[in-house]
């Protein structure tokens, strides 16, 4: 096929490799102004430029030639390379748990794509057990694909699918259940799937990697024989979140769904428990537990699947100088729901309470959570507080803001009573709402302190 | 045994020619940058002192063609703990592989657009940044990013061209402060610095040869001015293969004037494999008829006498024999200097099965020195090895042990088929150790994390400007120029080979005289610990412009830069002017009177001191009055009238006796 021959190539490249009858594959020699270049044709990302024709060479380097300084191609013939990754049976053992493995687009193990240099993820169990045997040692594995997408694309539609799948796995009987989910909204799902799905009989184990498993230093192997580990032995019963506890290979950490965040956009720890301490640590040798305050596993499969959700709520992120038209605006378009992450203790600027007492008298529900993401809403403190709790925001505790979001999101999806709604909304289902906090639920070392500089050097974090 | 082959010493072309020798070179040069070349981290700063430890594993992952490389599964089956020690002031979240890249180092890529286009090399349009895995650890990524910059070219060398593969811009990796058992260590100061690799085709037959086109690269690259220089700046890469053989990498030979004997010794080596396989196959050994068995000779060997084994023993280690079936006496075959074909098998016990601790075996071959008769005999029973069978023993963990084993086998098995594809490590010795399997192809990724960079026309036309003149041009020219032979290399690949030709070619300074002052005085300056590189182009262009007035003395101009760089070394340099100097140093003209005035009252000076004879005296007034005079009166002046007063003098106090 001509079309496959040219894959990725436009414009001017595309004449200029038409020219010369050649394509994707060739083995070619190109004779250009500034040099002369051997080596084999490969397809083009299709977000390049269309002056360069990308080569690579014996010695395994690509490199890129602009079409306008070529004056000869000759080829040598063609060799396609296929990308397949080593295929092996995944074993099963009877006495072994059954678990299943939910795809919804993160990398846990991967090949690349040629074309567009994208990570694709390999998901059959047989790819998985030649990518990561180790997995066989704990369970016996089925796998889905439920969807392929970015996490930044994950929403309603694929929150309420995976519910109803999760439901339908634990009818079925499974052990347990594991998500690989893209990070960057890992904490949203893990929110919602805990408001979805409740009482779920098994451990739902949320897991994805920082570094993709085309590096050897990736820990998305790592993670994801931990969280199969988790599914398969671990005596929970909640929706988690298991990723690196420090960058270091030590250990992970399971985290609640309900008080889980991404605090940084690119190390393995990322992922934090706020206000709160994690249920476990988990390594390659088993599970230690932190805290014993957890839902145990069970043998019913007595789950409830409410799928419930409103989209027409929003997120107001305030800052100094907001203007009350913003608030009029969501209000305008038809929003049935805000969460605010308010300043402090949970605080606006006053130009902005006419405002909000409209959005309230129209029956708009609003909810204000903390920027500061540690610690309790607490609106008695400053007459600023009491005075916005009198135009009809309600006080969420120390849920985090995307947390409350979500929850905002399910409880409109089932009522839209004011006192309905903020009746759910503060009635914690797994801990979004904590009744303390712990002193060591907030820790963030200041670099460069001795005693802290002390800890890293001989902990490896 | 004696070595079946010549010494390195009496080694000739001819020899080399013979064994079929070829080699080429990978040169990895550091570039003279202030940060690193994907993050904004310093360069050039080390220290072993560190703040912190991170721990990683590598994992092998499938190349993009969908294969596992060789040192891949090499490095899975070593399991090793790898230590990283980072301080804060030299890395950041992307060296640790904890942040995606930032753009490369622009100033760094035009460095090695600068040595491409020196080297002949046909510039990339575009720059694809490749990762290579490393999965040793010895980067936190697992992989190098990497790119090439130009391809195939070539230099001169003697009367023929040497051919350039490729040179490539990359990320320097960690430096290894120990590898004992399952742990390696490294330092990251190193990590990240921007480094090129210049890759010769198989051009080179003798060791000498390829020194020689070594020295030829560095010279170039130091010519830019623009390279690190110092222990480690500059590492090579030899590639050996004999007729027969297989090409061998020799990792990392910081220094060119161990190149030699290391290819002599790898050639040697690669002779002395080919012997063994054919030895092999006349006794019927062959791939598909070696016969190899492991046993657990633990038993055997509890009340060995033998220290290591019984250490072993001690502490509930097991140890295993492997019985190779026909090897008995090869091992002890010489297969390079002062080596023996045992260590082929010790060192791949020693790398990949973290065996690290020495001895780490024990074989039949050597029977009497460790083990005793009765140790051996009581092996021999367990394992039903017959005479003609080498024993090797290996101890450790059960899991290390069965590695060790394994690797035993898959060695003897290579030793069939004849030189196996190995990296190896220089040893200071001259002989080389077995570092891992040779990587192929199969190890370079696209890098996902940064688009292609165009180097566009202006960027390389503005490069081409600027170049200078290859180093062995400039050589050439300098041999025509009678300069003394010992500066001509340096002084071609020297920042100031720019101004030296400005120099005899605008202001036509003696060729002669500004090599020597530019090599030797400089040189001399340095070694008083003055600081001549800080002396700019214009201000030695501008002493140089007096000279040829005749305003200053060749004298002179020596003078002229000590003063000034003894005035400047505890001052700002601002503060001191050059012209000054010249100024204070050149005040005067000196009449023939005046100076007839001068040699008479020096003479007059020294008449009642002592000297052992009229030479002695000669040289000592000439040192008196050209200490005064020198800066601006040539010393041909003042020599040709001292010698004629001096006559005098002699003559007068001849006189004075007499009467």
């Amino acid at each position: 096929m001509v079309e496959d021959r040219l894959k990725g190539y436009r414009g001017t490249a595309r004449t200029v490799i038409s020219q010369y009858d050649v394509g994707i594959w060739s083995d070619v020699e190109i004779q250009a102004t500034h040099g002369r270049f051997r080596g084999l044709i490969l397809p083009r990302s299709e977000t390049a430029d269309d002056a360069h024709i990308v080569i690579k060479l014996k010695t395994g380097y690509n490199i890129g030639i602009a079409v306008a300084t070529i004056t000869n191609i000759t080829e040598h013939g063609r060799r396609e390379v296929q990308y397949k990754i080593t295929e092996q049976e995944f074993p099963t053992d009877p006495n072994k748990p059954n678990i299943t493995l939910f795809g919804t687009g993160g990398t846990i193990a991967s090949r690349l794509d040629y074309r567009t240099g994208a990570v694709i993820p390999a998901f059959s169990p047989g790819e998985l057990y030649g990518s990561v045997p180790e997995l066989a040692d704990a369970c016996n594995l089925r796998t889905e694909k439920l969807y392929g997408v970015f996490s930044e694309n994950m929403g309603p539609v694929q929150y309420i699918k995976l519910a109803e799948k999760i439901g339908e796995e634990i009818a079925k009987g499974v052990d347990g259940i594991v998500i690989g989910h893209g990070t960057d909204t890992m904490h949203h799902t893990a929110a919602i799937l805990t408001f979805m799905v409740q009482r779920p009989p098994i451990p739902i184990i949320m897991v994805g990697s920082q570094r993709s498993s085309d590096r050897p230093s990736s820990d998305a192997a790592l993670n994801l024989i931990k969280a199969v580990k988790v599914a398969a032995e671990g005596d929970f019963a909640e929706v988690l979140v298991c990723m690196f506890g420090p960058t270091s290979d030590h250990y992970d950490l399971l985290h609640r769904g309900t008080r889980v965040r991404k605090m940084h956009s690119s190390y393995r720890s990322a992922f934090r428990t706020i206000s709160d301490i994690p249920l476990a640590m988990v390594d390659l040798h088993g599970i230690h537990q932190l805290r014993d305050d957890y839902r145990r596993r069970r043998t019913d499969r007595d789950v409830i699947i409410n799928t419930a959700f409103e989209e027409k709520v929003t997120m107001v992120y305030y800052y100094p100088n907001m203007k009350p038209d913003i608030i009029d605006a969501i209000v305008e378009k038809g929003y049935r729901g805000i969460v605010i992450a308010g300043t402090g203790l949970g605080h606006i600027n006053k130009p902005i309470y006419e405002a909000v007492k409209r959005a309230t008298d129209k029956g708009v529900h609003i909810f204000m959570t903390v920027q500061t993401l540690w610690g309790y809403v607490q609106m008695y403190v400053y007459e600023t507080g009491r005075e916005i709790m009198e135009l009809g925001v309600v006080p969420a505790a120390n849920m985090l803001p995307e947390v409350a979001y979500m929850k905002l999101c399910w409880t409109l999806g089932q009522t839209d009573d004011r006192n309905e709604v903020r009746r759910i909304m503060l009635t914690p289902i797994s801990d979004e709402i904590t009744d303390r906090e712990p002193y060591n639920g907030y820790l963030i070392f200041q670099g460069a302190i001795p005693e802290v500089q002390e800890f890293l050097r001989t902990i490896k974090r | 045994m004696m070595t079946p082959f010549k010494s390195f010493d009496q080694m000739t072309a001819e020899d080399y020619a013979a064994i079929g020798l070829t080699c080429g070179l990978e040169v990895h040069q550091q570039l003279l940058t202030n940060r690193k070349l994907f993050c904004r981290c310093p360069a050039g700063r080390y220290g072993s002192d560190y703040d912190a430890e991170i721990l990683r594993h590598m994992r092998p992952t499938l190349s993009e063609l969908g294969e596992y490389d060789g040192t891949a599964l090499m490095e899975k089956k070593t399991r090793k703990n790898i230590h990283y020690r980072v301080h804060r002031d030299t890395v950041c979240t992307y060296d640790i592989d904890d942040s995606p890249p930032f753009f490369p180092d622009p100033y760094a890529i035009d460095i090695a657009l600068e040595l491409s286009l020196l080297l002949g090399l046909g510039i990339v349009s575009e720059i694809h940044i490749a990762r290579k895995q490393y999965l040793d650890g010895s980067i936190p990524a697992g992989f190098q990013r990497t790119a090439i910059i130009g391809v195939t070219g070539s230099i001169p060398y003697l009367d023929r061209r040497i051919g350039i593969t490729q040179l490539s811009i990359e990320e320097d990796s960690c430096r290894e402060v120990s590898d004992i058992g399952h742990d390696r260590i490294y330092l990251t100061d190193r990590l990240g610095m921007p480094l090129i690799e210049v890759v010769t085709d198989p051009d080179m037959h003798t060791p000498q040869e390829l020194a020689e086109v070594c020295q030829v690269i560095r010279w170039l690259c130091r010519s830019t001015g623009k390279v690190r220089t110092g222990y480690g700046a500059a590492r090579e890469d030899v590639n050996v293969s004999v007729e027969g053989g297989t090409r061998i990498e020799i990792k990392g030979v910081p220094q060119i004037t161990r190149i030699p004997l290391l290819v002599y010794n790898e050639a040697i080596r690669q002779c002395a494999l080919l012997h063994i396989r054919d030895t092999l196959k006349q006794r019927g050994i062959t791939k598909d008829t070696l016969k190899c068995r492991t046993h657990d000779v633990t038993q055997a060997l509890f009340r060995t006498p033998y220290g290591p084994i019984r250490k072993a023993v001690d502490r509930g280690h097991r140890v295993k024999c492997v019985t190779l079936n026909g090897f008995a006496g090869l091992l002890n075959y010489p297969t390079q200097e002062h080596t023996i074909f045992a260590k082929e098998f010790a060192d791949r016990v020693r790398v990949i099965a973290c065996l690290t601790k020495l001895p780490n075996m024990v074989h039949s071959d050597t029977a009497s020195e460790q083990l005793t008769v009765r140790d051996w005999k009581s092996i021999r029973k367990r394992t039903q090895a017959g005479d003609n069978d080498a024993l090797i023993l290996v101890w450790g963990d059960e899991a290390d042990a069965t590695t060790a084993c394994q690797e035993i086998i898959l060695r003897a098995r290579e030793a069939t088929i004849g030189v196996p594809k190995d990296t190896r490590q220089a040893h200071k010795d001259g002989t080389t150790g077995f570092e891992r399997v040779l990587p192929g192809a199969e190890r370079m990724y696209p890098d996902t994390d940064l688009p292609p960079i165009t180097i566009d026309a202006d960027r390389l036309q503005r490069i081409r400007d600027q170049l200078s003149t290859p180093s062995w041009e400039r050589q050439e020219r300098y041999r025509t120029l009678n300069l003394p032979a010992e500066t001509i290399t340096p002084l071609s690949a020297s920042p100031r080979a720019n101004l030296f030709e400005k120099l005899i070619d605008n202001l036509h300074v003696d060729p002669v005289f500004a090599a020597v002052v530019f090599m030797q005085r400089f040189k001399r300056f340095r070694r008083d610990g003055l600081h001549p590189e800080s002396l700019t182009d214009q201000q030695i262009h501008s002493v140089f412009a007096f000279h040829v007035q005749g305003k200053l003395t060749r004298r002179g101009v020596v003078r002229v830069f000590r003063t000034y760089l003894r005035a400047t070394q505890h001052h700002h340099h601002d503060a001191i002017d050059i012209a000054q100097v010249i100024a204070d140093l050149s005040t005067r003209s000196y009449t023939q009177d005046e100076l007839i005035a001068i040699v008479t009252q020096t003479i007059e000076q020294i008449r009642t001191m002592a000297f052992p004879d009229s030479g002695a005296r000669h040289r000592f007034v000439i040192g008196i009055i050209m200490r005064e005079v020198g800066s601006v009166v040539e010393s041909s002046r003042v020599l040709h009238l001292i010698g004629n007063m001096m006559i005098d003098h002699t003559r007068q106090d001849k006189q004075e006796e007499v009467a």
